[in-house]
């Protein structure tokens, strides 16, 4: 295996291991101020302890995700230097903007952390708000930046030298706005149906439990909001890959030949060789409906691709249908909730919706790795789309299978340690009586 | 000012902030490995007191350091990064471990042994990493490492490990250690006896520096030809002056108990040390072959970087001051320590 390999690699275990951290710090501080908020408005000591609670977890998960973060910001100079040269200047803006929503969301959430008893009430929520939204704000100047990956803008070739730079273009690129909405509204699913699942489990356990409850009720309100929207962004997203990014649209959909009228292909193996999905699930004229909003259009295949610009075709469409199952899964479960919310007009805490809850619990960060595998294996063999090739922009450092070994280990630990840890923090301090509280 | 020269300044600045801020950080680890005696599980408290509100804020002065390099600065980001790549990995993994361990330790410390076993890589992450960081620095500074039409032509080594570079990284580790004692000293007020024992390393530390310089400074006459002839111009005598009324003006005010006069002096020093290394390297990023201005992305690039700073700064600012105004004193602060 080459040293492009093993960057590559190191990159995907990086990336992989930081994004799960990333949403955390997006989805949880929405979930601790709604939760404070509640306190505030009505009195409710058991929101307090909730968001006392959260906050207690969202503070070793935030510690991670910085530290992890600052690794990518190096990584991109250490594993893709030309890459960089190339970039940073067109594409670098949207990070020196990320890093002051960084700072802000790290100064307030030291604030919020560790400022309980120093500051009035309404000033420690609003330092909450302050970290939702700028945790929101980071996450999206750094998706912009991907975008352009995608969809590069804001910059004209001269001998192969990029000139005319203009930073705003490239940060307004056409995949900017369905990427971001896209990314953002995931962060509040996989957050939300994650904590639902951890206090659908204790809730299991102690059926009576208010805190347990209370804590439901606002996972399940966050992620019912967001996951429908998801869906509707999903489309709107997979439609300008469709227009824009030919190629990455025919792998996520195992599309080979050019056809009007085009199937949908679900799952099944793509064979590069024979350019046939075999075992495939066919809906007819699917893809053609959801690509173009036309039964009879024509959806280009892979056949129209160059083959050495094709993507690795099975990753790219294994991943975006696990994606989608997963997404289409999380929403048939917070329909369930919501109808049964609807209709008994109380938080729903049946036990077969609270087993599946508990299934639910990961499901929401699968789709996330699984959709940033469509989006960057999709986009391969480019690192910037039909502008620069991956295996140009890497490094000339050789051996790099010691550092993706070496981090690989370090992040397998941390994981490791991390669930011990967060579960230590629950179990212990979630025993004894909250609803006293 | 050229734009350039503008983001250049930015670049040092972070970079002092960083030190000043971050610095102390990791030098507050230093004395966490080194806390012994019958209050060192009272001096690690006053250490993670100290700095866990802080931490994560002060570490965002590096990646902004980062991002305005590889934005502004594009092929010396480029440069840099493969020149330096063992060190720079070897800073990421003491990076992650030190704020890993440092949660870690404050949120499952169950019992003396796991609480040991978190202050140990904690505190040997936080000693090591400003090492390197010091030993890039001065790999910067060496002339050593040589770069010509986007290629790094001096291999893997070159800069880093040169007797330069690694005084510089161990005065770096002596300048944090002693930047972290001496702020230790303004927050562990209500605890006298820690309060002495922070002062006695901040006086060790403080001491250290003196031989510590004077080595460094003679082995950049052949380490780092361009800083040492840089240290000559007309200026250093005067920043030399500043820098050394600072450094006396720390250590005597520890020696008299005034320690919020030393901390600012000890700010003093460090921020004159920094400043004095940017300026004798002006206006080189990679001595001899990366310039400001060689190196510079598109003025439109340039001009819009520094509106977005300018911009960032506005809200920087106020969240920074707020943060120290609740946790390192204001008028109605409030004294407790448990």
């Amino acid at each position: 295996m080459t040293d492009l390999f093993f960057a590559r690699a190191q990159m995907a275990v990086s990336l992989g291991f930081h994004i799960v951290f990333a949403a955390v710090g997006i989805g949880m501080p929405l979930l601790m101020a709604v939760a404070e908020g509640r306190w505030l408005r009505t009195g409710d000591a058991v929101c307090l302890e909730l968001a006392k609670r959260w906050a207690r977890g969202t503070a070793v998960l935030f510690a991670v995700g910085a530290v992890s973060g600052t690794v990518l910001s190096f990584e991109l100079g250490l594993l893709w230097p030309t890459f960089m040269e190339f970039a940073g200047g067109i594409f670098g803006l949207p990070f020196a903007l990320e890093g002051f929503a960084f700072f802000t969301e790290a100064i307030f959430l030291g604030i919020y952390l560790y400022g309980w008893d120093r500051i009035p009430r309404v000033a420690h929520w609003l330092a909450g708000v302050v970290v939702a939204v700028s945790g929101m704000a980071s996450g999206v100047f750094v998706v912009t930046a991907n975008a352009w990956m995608n969809a590069p803008t804001g910059f004209e070739l001269v001998d192969r030298r990029p000139v005319r730079i203009d930073p705003i273009a490239a940060m307004l690129n056409p995949a900017s706005l369905q990427q971001v909405i896209h990314m953002t509204l995931a962060a509040y699913v996989a957050t939300g149906l994650a904590v639902a699942g951890i206090h659908a489990f204790f809730l299991r356990r102690d059926r009576e439990s208010r805190f347990h409850r209370r804590a439901l009720a606002i996972a399940l309100a966050v992620a019912g909001v967001a996951t429908p929207l998801q869906a509707v962004s999903g489309d709107f997203l997979a439609r300008m890959v469709a227009e824009r990014q030919t190629a990455k649209f025919a792998a996520m959909e195992a599309h080979y030949r050019t056809a009007a009228g085009a199937a949908l292909i679900i799952g099944g193996i793509p064979d590069d060789e024979t350019m046939q999905t075999r075992y495939a699930l066919r809906i007819p004229y699917g893809l053609s409906l959801l690509a173009h909003q036309d039964p009879g259009a024509t959806v280009l295949g892979l056949e129209a691709i160059p083959r050495d610009e094709w993507p690795p075709t099975r990753v790219v469409h294994w991943a975006f249908d696990l994606m989608v199952a997963s997404g289409l899964a999380m929403l048939a479960l917070v329909a369930w909730a919501g109808w049964l919310a609807w209709r008994r007009r109380r938080i729903p805490d049946q036990p077969w919706l609270l087993r599946m809850l508990v299934a639910a619990t990961p499901l929401g960060f699968v789709a996330i790795e699984a959709g940033w595998v469509v989006t960057e294996v999709g986009r391969q063999p480019w690192i910037i789309y039909k502008v620069m090739r991956t295996s140009e922009a890497v490094t000339p450092m050789p051996g790099l299978v010691v550092p993706f070994v070496v981090f690989s280990a370090v992040y397998l630990l941390l994981g490791a340690i991390l669930l011990v840890v967060l579960r230590r923090q629950f179990v212990d301090t979630t025993s004894g009586d909250l609803d006293a509280a | 000012m050229p734009l350039e020269a503008v983001l250049g300044a930015v670049l040092l600045a972070s970079l002092v902030l960083y030190a000043v801020s971050g610095g102390a950080d990791f030098g507050g680890g230093m004395w966490d490995l080194l806390a012994t005696g019958s209050r060192a599980r009272r001096q690690r408290e006053a250490i993670e007191h100290s700095i866990a509100p802080i931490w994560e804020a002060n570490h965002v002065w590096l990646i902004l350091v980062i991002v305005v390099l590889f934005t502004a600065f594009p092929p010396a980001f480029a440069a840099i990064m493969t020149a330096l790549h063992i060190p720079m990995t070897a800073i990421l993994l003491g990076i992650v471990l030190r704020g890993s361990a440092f949660v870690f330790r404050k949120y499952d410390a169950l019992d003396d042994r796991v609480h040991r076993r978190w202050s140990f890589v904690f505190g040997a992450s936080s000693l090591f990493t400003p090492f390197l960081l010091g030993l890039c620095l001065g790999a910067l500074a060496s002339g050593d490492i040589r770069v010509a039409g986007g290629r790094t032509l001096s291999g893997f080594f070159a800069g880093w490990t040169s007797a330069f570079a690694v005084a510089c990284g161990l005065f770096a580790q002596g300048l944090f250690a002693f930047l972290a004692a001496t702020y230790l000293t303004v927050d562990t007020e209500g605890d006298r006896a820690v309060q002495a024992d922070f002062r006695k390393r901040a006086l060790a530390a403080g001491l250290s520096l003196a031989p510590a310089a004077a080595v460094t400074f003679v082995l950049a006459q052949r380490g780092a030809p361009t800083i040492f002839v840089g240290l000559t111009d007309w200026w250093a005598p005067w920043l030399l002056g500043v820098t050394s009324v600072c450094a006396v003006g720390a250590l005597c005010a520890l020696w008299v108990r005034r320690f919020r006069w030393a901390r600012l002096a000890a700010v003093g020093q460090v921020v004159c040390i920094l400043l004095g290394w940017g300026f004798a390297q002006f206006p080189y990023l990679v001595v001899p072959d990366v310039t400001l201005t060689g190196s510079a992305a598109e003025p439109a690039t340039l001009s819009i970087l520094v509106w977005a700073l300018l911009a960032g700064t506005v809200v920087l600012l106020p969240s920074f001051g707020y943060l120290f105004y609740v946790f390192k004193g204001g008028p109605g602060r409030r004294k407790t320590r448990n």
